[in-house]
């Protein structure tokens, strides 16, 4: 646990991005470094700006101001497309599965950027064994998933890139305890085999347990950063998210 | 009745032959439509080009010496070609510049462009019809009789190279990586992106590949209706619009059917009652498939969109 080396590059870092809507300041400032193979989960209630990070770190939101660095590079002025190619992926808030397409096709779309047929089917096998329930339905319409189901789709869909980084808009958001639960433990088995993760969530306690490092979002500034051991027991976060 | 019956078979000929150049039109409408919720009344009037650029091809070579065949597939692909890049001429600089704007600009500048593309052949072709020379193509000799009816050789080519393109058609959208990926940009062109999907390449892409089509069916319908004039888009843009409307707009199995539903019911309607009502029933049509089933007959749901 939170044994990435400091003096290596981070994967991803945000340096003093400012985003607005219009004429609505939402991001003021954030400073955040994800380290390559590490978890790190962004906490915040409702409206505090997660999302946001997000479509800032991917693209589909421009800052006004700072950079945004992925892999050494700055790519604020990137396309969302060129970011993915360089290898990011998402598992966006609500999902967003392609409603119209089958659950293949939704897993073949997050290959879109590759080519090497053979790897992609490797990788595809890799998902299908890790979410047993989609190859039930490989051909079942995305649109007419459960939400569980569909959360699925969306983190296999997202490994058909084979990323470097992938960002996850509340993976938990609609979804029973215990399915939770068992989402957490393929999110932590997804890490441990080398795939850098960083998870916006408002659980809190569930996020920080799995996660190595987090950071507090309030009214789009970061509050609070710190080992996830130390966030669990921060009795500021407690009060604030963990509501006991 | 006697006289139904024998004229059946040929009413099902003439309606395969306008269904055909319907439905190309049409598809190109509901494509658009399908990915930028966008009515391009500018459509019909690219068909208008593609017959002009068909003309063109065959006044030059048809003092040459070149087959018939070569002719006829030059007129084609020049017209596919030649609209496709017009297609996405008139996207990038009448469309995209305000894809984030209220809905009304895009169909004022659709309009706009609609009557530039008018003036322009007025302007520089004069406001005469052209008239195809199909016959020194494809000698009226040429066909199958069938009973009471007869496949002319022209009609035959146009049922056929219009199957062909729209299996073509049906193939790139839902077996190609392009095709998914214009499924995927119009049903959620963030989630899209996600992917890594370059949306505006698609969307240009989809322009390309719907005013090709529209370009094949005003060589198509000029070889088998022989006269052209720079106003023609604008009816065949109506025709285009109700047949995509009654498949449901947005849905490219659906152009197809409302194509050959408006093909067959014109051609009945001419062939049984009167041809006063060859362009009434388009309207009639239309507002009846609005009034009973607005998401067209088949309804957007079922079938997937693009
Ligand atoms: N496209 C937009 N235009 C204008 N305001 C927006 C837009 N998207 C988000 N906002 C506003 O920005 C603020 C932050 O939104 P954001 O979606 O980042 O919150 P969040 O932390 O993800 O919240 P939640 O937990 O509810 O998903 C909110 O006040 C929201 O209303
Ligand atoms: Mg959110």
């Amino acid at each position: 646990m939170n044994g990435h080396d400091k003096s290596a590059t981070p994967l991803l870092r945000l340096t003093d991005v400012n985003t607005y809507y219009g004429q609505i300041h939402i991001l003021q400032d954030v400073n955040l470094e994800v380290y390559p193979g590490e978890l790190v989960c962004l906490l915040g209630g409702n409206a505090s700006g997660k999302s946001t990070t997000l479509k800032t770190i991917l693209g589909l939101v421009t800052p006004a101001s700072g950079t945004v660095e992925f892999a050494g590079e700055e790519v604020q002025h990137r396309s969302t497309s060129y970011r993915i190619e360089r290898g990011m992926a998402v598992v966006p808030e609500n999902r967003r599965i392609f409603a119209d397409m089958s659950v293949d096709e939704n897993l073949q779309m997050g290959a879109y950027l590759r080519n090497d047929k053979a790897e992609i089917e490797q990788d595809r096998e890799r998902v299908l064994e890790l979410f047993p329930r989609l190859r039930e339905r490989l051909n079942q319409l995305g649109g007419t998933l459960s939400g569980g189901e569909q959360q699925m789709l969306a983190m296999g869909r997202a490994l058909m890139s084979r990323p470097r980084l992938i960002l996850m808009d509340e993976p938990s958001m609609g979804l029973a305890p215990l399915l939770v639960e068992q989402n957490f433990q393929i999110i932590r088995e997804i890490n441990e085999q080398g795939t850098t993760i960083f998870m916006v969530e408002q659980n809190a306690n569930m996020a920080l347990s799995i996660a190595d490092r987090g950071y507090v979002l309030q009214t789009g500034r970061i509050v609070l950063e710190d080992v996830a051991e130390n966030l669990l027991q921060n009795e500021q976060l407690r009060k604030a998210y963990l509501g006991r | 009745m006697d006289n139904f019956f024998a004229q059946l078979p040929q009413q099902i000929i003439n309606g395969l032959t306008l269904g055909a150049v319907y439905a190309l039109i049409a598809l190109g409408y509901s494509m658009v439509y399908g990915i930028l919720q966008l009515l391009n009344f500018a459509h019909g009037d690219v068909f208008m080009i593609g017959a002009f650029i068909g003309f063109g091809i065959m006044s030059a070579m048809l003092s040459t010496s070149a087959p018939s065949v070569i002719i006829i597939a030059l007129m084609i692909v020049a017209a596919m070609i030649g609209c496709g890049v017009l297609g996405v001429v008139i996207e990038r600089f009448a469309y995209r510049p305000l894809r984030n704007a209220p809905r009304i600009a895009p169909l004022i500048s659709a309009l706009g462009v609609s009557f530039f593309l008018q003036n322009v052949i007025q302007l520089t072709l004069s406001a005469r019809f052209r008239t195809y020379q199909t016959a020194q193509l494809i000698p009226g000799s040429i066909g199958v009789d069938l009973g009471t009816a007869r496949l002319s050789g022209v009609r035959a080519l146009v049922i056929i190279v219009a199957f062909l393109l729209m299996f073509l058609l049906q193939y790139l959208v839902r077996r190609s990586k392009l095709g998914r990926a214009m499924r995927a940009v119009a049903t959620d062109k963030d989630a899209a992106a996600m992917m890594g999907v370059d949306v505006d390449r698609v969307i240009m892409a989809t322009f390309f590949v719907g005013s090709a089509l529209a370009g094949a069916a005003g060589v198509l319908n000029g070889l088998v209706f022989f006269r052209i004039w720079h106003f023609m888009g604008f009816n065949a843009g109506l025709k285009g619009f109700t047949a995509a409307v009654v498949g449901g707009i947005g849905n490219v199995p659906g152009a197809m059917f409302g194509g050959f539903f408006l093909g067959f019911a014109e051609t009945f309607a001419v062939g049984f009652l009167s041809p006063t009502f060859k362009d009434v029933i388009a309207f009639v049509v239309l507002i009846a498939v609005l009034l009973i089933r607005p998401r067209g007959l088949l309804g957007a749901r079922l079938v997937q969109k693009v």
